[in-house]
């Protein structure tokens, strides 16, 4: 099955981005594909290249560019949320891309399913 | 790009349904909500959107943002009709348990039961909330 992922959370003040992490690993191991995570509102803060966490915490940024290497994700970050937080091309981490909302919009035409991370 | 532009046949359009279930004012999900809508009815999808529990605040018309210092972008709204966005659906009970009717708000809705609310949900490809 394609599943597509919306993230609507930043990463460590909210579980969205782990718990999505998680997920998609979890299904890619079960043989589905996850074409692409659609990064929107806070969102767009997961793909900040400046993220410095603790060394003994989870590497939330690190961890989507690699699975997004490993499995060929898309990782959409949304161009006016991200405009709207200073997260622009130029701090942007590898793995990622910034386009418009339609690219979510594609996601749920596209994917057997849509499933969004956030409150 | 816009998916009419790139020559290939037309796909059936899914039922996307955008559920609002938040005040308009004191964080941004109401407004990068309807950010969505906008861009789904550009899409030509079959699009809905239902507005529950504190989302049906978004609705009401003639709200007036200037001291708190935001944007109104509650005449947003009026503009989805132009965009044939029809089928906007509010929660009755959620309408009720705030002490509103639907006279008071600034589109015209269609108002739903809890169990219709049940029915619209399953009848859905895709439904994205804010």
């Amino acid at each position: 099955m394609k599943i597509g992922i919306l993230i609507n959370e930043g990463p460590y003040n909210h579980q969205a981005s782990d718990t999505a992490y998680l997920f998609a690993r979890a299904a890619l191991a079960r043989g589905h594909l996850i074409p692409r995570v659609f990064f929107y509102g806070d969102g767009v803060y997961n793909a900040g290249v400046y993220a410095n966490p603790p060394r003994d915490d989870r590497q939330i940024l690190k961890r989507w560019t690699k699975l997004a290497r490993e499995q060929e994700i898309d990782l959409v970050v949304c161009v006016a949320a991200g405009i709207r937080r200073g997260i622009t091309g130029e701090v942007l981490a590898p793995g990622f891309r910034i386009a418009g909302l339609g690219q979510l919009i594609d996601a749920g035409m596209h994917c057997d399913r849509l499933v969004t991370f956030g409150d | 790009m816009n998916p009419d532009e790139t020559g290939a046949p037309r796909e059936p359009a899914k039922k996307f349904l955008l559920v609002n279930r938040r005040a308009p004012w004191g964080t941004i999900y109401a407004l990068e909500g309807l950010e969505v809508a906008l861009i789904a009815a550009a899409y030509g999808q079959d699009l809905s959107l239902l507005f529950l529990d504190d989302g049906v605040y978004q609705l009401l018309s003639g709200m007036d943002s200037t001291e708190i210092e935001m944007k109104n972008f509650s005449r947003t709204y009026l503009a989805l009709e132009g965009l044939e966005v029809n089928k906007i659906y509010v929660e009755t009970d959620s309408l009720l348990r705030r002490g509103l009717t639907e006279d008071l708000l600034a589109i015209a809705v269609t108002s739903l039961s809890r169990d219709e609310v049940a029915r619209l949900l399953a009848d859905q490809d895709v439904i994205i909330n804010f």
